[in-house]
């Protein structure tokens, strides 16, 4: 499979322009990493739309709050670990609790932010924002959804958390894929086994389910990019018809996408699951693709948990 | 309104705080009544323009209590100034009452953001200031704090930010009472110089006695009229003024009186002078 790489941080800056250019009420925020998140090209293009917090992120998402109260759409842009972890606070109480307009783009997410080591590797925001009341929580598969994720975040009321990574990855998706925050994709129909992931992991599952067909089995791949508000039904249907699932996600397996499959699972139609993700541990400094192999995140783990799925069935 | 009818309404207030405390069992009179004058005067004195009949009115004034925990004072001076009826009060902290325990916007007319978590008003106040600066219109933002409230980091990282954007339209009050739940501030952590603080974050600091009404009236008409920075109130009060066993007494942060304690309590604000 040839595919075009390209990071999903770069989705979030072109759809961050793209609302500046054609929204008045939308401010970007940021806490001294503007290169990173690229709210720079905000930034660079339109100043008095952009406001740079300095290292302060827990000022940064109750001053949003209060832009929000006075009218605005601020998009609070840092690391998904200082912003998800230590504004956490903020974000319940300021934002949250009050259902204030505040958007959140959380960046640098997952394993493969690579050298920079355990601190900078957001792997728990998943966990942390969909347990707050009010709060939606989009992870786009690519560049492409991370700027259909942006823009979306915008039209929709309340606060919205967007995770996206640094480095690039596959574009799977293009301009006509659908994209509704809170209807998940189905990528490829399958009877023997599903797979559901979000993020990058929704290529290594595609990947996946073509070694799986090598291997005559029949793998459905869902994009679950909205973690919540969380469409049960394709989850219902999934494990009808294909008897056991499989999860992957670039997060810790405790609170995340697997979790929350698998309350839907439980409540409504119990099947077999397995879960690929990042087992309660911290990660490390690394290259991203080594990464994800040591930490057991790529498409052979997912086959490997697809066989035990469909063995305990 | 003149000084001895804002006085009359102090007292009005200073009652009703603890009535309704003594009613619910439990909540927080001592900053409550540390902040009756400074709220009294904001609300009364004609300071901070708003509409009882209209309280998302566009053109008002805000008033954000970041000590959440004092929300008595704000619902006795709210339920004065006929955002919604006196009866209200007797209902603080009870299942399904808009008086929650700390506030919340969404269940009572009149507040104009949920609060309890500390260090975070002053951070929503700027956010505020910000949005009408650059919508170019005139509102002017308050913001309470505490000033155990200023132990916590956020706070200064706003008061960075403030000064940083020139939040003229912007005047946080410290209610400097000296005592937080566990103790003296000074046994605990230390604020001094207050004034000094404020002033090498950049800010035009008003240092005045918190229960004096004429210095009160004279610190937000300062502070109203500064212009290319922030202005703090930073306003020395006395921790449960008005109830003498109350003041300065930090067991009396978060308790409620008992039947004897609220009868004497009633008792000397009634006949006292404050």
């Amino acid at each position: 499979m040839m595919v075009q790489m390209k990071p999903t941080r770069d989705g979030y800056g072109e759809g961050l322009l793209y609302l500046v250019e054609n929204n008045p009420n939308v401010i970007v925020m940021d806490a001294d990493v503007a290169k990173s998140t690229r709210t720079e090209w905000i930034k660079q293009k339109h100043p008095d739309r952009f406001i740079d917090m300095g290292i302060s992120e827990q000022d940064m998402v109750a001053t949003a709050a209060g832009l929000a109260l006075g009218g605005k759409i601020p998009f609070v842009s840092t690391y998904g670990v200082f912003l998800a972890g230590r504004a956490w606070d903020q974000i319940r109480t300021s934002v949250c609790y009050m259902d204030l307009n505040v958007k959140f783009g959380g960046a640098h997410g997952g394993l493969s932010v690579g050298p920079d080591g355990a601190t900078h590797q957001a792997l728990e925001e998943f966990a942390l924002m969909r347990v707050l009341p009010n709060m939606a929580l989009v992870v786009p598969a690519d560049a492409v959804e991370t700027k259909k994720a942006t823009i979306a975040a915008a039209s929709i009321p309340g606060p919205v958390y967007i995770r996206f990574g640094r480095e690039p990855v596959p574009v799977i998706t293009n301009e006509d894929s659908p994209f509704e925050i809170g209807k998940a994709n189905l990528i490829n129909d399958g009877k023997d086994v599903t797979i559901i992931a979000n993020g990058q992991m929704v290529y290594q599952s595609m990947l996946a389910a073509e070694e799986l067909n090598k291997q005559g089995v029949s793998a459905k791949v869902i994009n679950l990019h909205t973690l919540k508000p969380i469409d049960e039904e394709i989850i219902m249907k999934a494990a009808k018809e294909t008897g056991c699932i499989v999860t992957a996600e670039e997060h810790q397996i405790y609170g995340g996408l697997g979790s929350t499959v698998a309350e839907v699972v439980v409540k409504n139609y119990p099947v077999p699951m397995e879960f690929v993700g990042v087992k309660d541990t911290f990660g490390e400094s690394g290259q991203p693709e080594e990464l994800m192999e040591a930490y057991g995140l790529t498409w052979k783990d997912i086959v490997d948990a697809a066989f035990k799925a469909m063995s305990r069935k | 309104m003149e000084t001895q009818e804002l006085k009359d309404i102090c007292k009005t207030i200073r009652k009703d705080i603890l009535t309704m405390i003594y009613e619910a069992g439990s909540g927080h009179p001592g900053g409550s009544l540390s902040a009756v004058e400074l709220m009294t005067v904001l609300y009364f004195g004609g300071f901070l323009r708003h509409d009882p009949q209209n309280p998302k009115w566009e053109d008002r004034d805000i008033f954000i209590l970041s000590k959440g925990h004092a929300c008595p004072v704000v619902y006795a001076v709210l339920a004065e100034r006929g955002f919604y009826p006196k009866e209200y009060l007797s209902t603080l902290r009870r299942f399904q009452s808009p008086l929650q325990g700390h506030p919340n916007m969404h269940k009572l007319p009149g507040l104009e953001s949920s609060s309890g978590s500390l260090g975070q008003g002053l951070s929503i106040s700027n956010g505020l200031a910000m949005a009408y600066k650059m919508d170019g219109k005139p509102n002017h933002v308050y913001c309470l704090l505490g000033d155990g409230e200023l132990d916590e980091g956020s706070v200064w990282e706003a008061a960075m930010t403030a000064a940083q954007h020139m939040l003229d339209n912007l005047t946080a009050i410290v209610d400097y009472n000296r005592v937080q739940l566990d103790g003296p501030i000074d046994e605990i952590k230390e604020l001094s110089p207050m004034k000094e603080k404020w002033l090498s974050f950049g800010w035009n600091a008003i240092e005045i006695d918190g229960h004096n009404i004429d210095q009160i009236k004279g610190a937000y008409e300062k502070a109203g009229t500064t212009k290319g920075k922030p202005s703090v109130i930073i306003a020395h009060t006395v921790k449960g003024k008005g109830v003498s066993f109350m003041e300065n007494k930090a067991d009396w942060h978060g308790k409620a009186p008992n039947d004897e304690e609220y009868m004497a309590a009633i008792k000397e604000i009634e006949e006292g002078e404050i």
